[in-house]
């Protein structure tokens, strides 16, 4: 019996499996980001090990200044700030899908690591579970 | 691990994305319209040959078959799979990362 089994007992609740959330969609154009957001939530409330992670035009769903009033819809992009209440700390983003953009980490609503491609191969192969948006 | 990719080659840049961050040896399955980057004679044939080096490479036979694409036309290297074989790539390599 490891610890982690006894814990696991005490607590009633499952195991603990790494999730990462690959996101590459634009934010407003599909569904995918808002529905990627929903996921990590549920993920967190569960208790899971959450990592999201940012690639291609995913890049453009933390982009800073996001303002959706002429476009009747919701603008999301201020949940990413509240990631970490629910302990969503861990925010990758791919560099050569940003600087293709000709954005920096500044021009995001929120801190990140950003990767390189070797780091988020690494990365991926690491999780238990992905879930692609 | 296992990468499906299910977009065309010539529609979406999901194809290349996966061949930029999929580690070598790790696995890679064409499903749905994905199968078209599988065919000879296409303008990414050279890089599905150059991703046959670091990656065994799969098409989904059904997904071929849909699109009257011929098996027997595949570039050389990728092999073909039926959907237990797909099932079977997934138990062997897990996790999946799918590139949409």
């Amino acid at each position: 019996m490891n610890d982690e089994m006894m814990d696991d007992e005490e607590g009633g609740g499952g195991e603990v499996k790494t999730f990462l959330y690959v996101n590459r969609k634009a934010p407003y154009g599909t569904i995918y980001a808002l529905e990627s957001l929903e996921v990590v939530l549920i993920g967190a409330a569960f208790e899971q090990d959450v990592t999201m992670l940012f690639i291609d035009d995913g890049v453009y769903q933390i982009k800073k200044g996001q303002d959706t009033a002429s476009i009747e819809m919701k603008n999301f992009s201020p949940t990413y700030r509240a990631l970490e209440m629910y302990d969503v700390e861990k925010l990758y983003v791919d560099r050569d899908s940003l600087e293709e953009r000709g954005l920096t980490e500044d021009d995001l609503i929120v801190p990140v690591e950003v990767m390189d491609t070797a780091q988020i191969q690494d990365l991926m192969e690491s999780q238990d579970v992905i879930l692609s948006f | 691990m296992l990468h499906t990719v299910n977009k065309s080659p010539f529609d979406r840049n999901t194809l290349d994305t996966c061949l930029r961050l999929a580690k070598k040896g790790s696995v890679i399955l064409l499903i749905e319209d994905g199968v078209y980057a599988a065919m000879q004679g296409t303008r990414v044939e050279s890089e599905m040959k150059q991703a046959l080096e670091d990656h065994d490479v799969y098409v989904l036979g059904p997904d071929l078959k849909a699109r009257g694409m011929d098996e027997s036309k595949v570039v050389d290297g990728i092999q073909t799979v039926d959907y237990g074989g797909f099932v079977d790539l997934a138990v062997a390599n897990g996790p999946v990362q799918a590139w949409l």
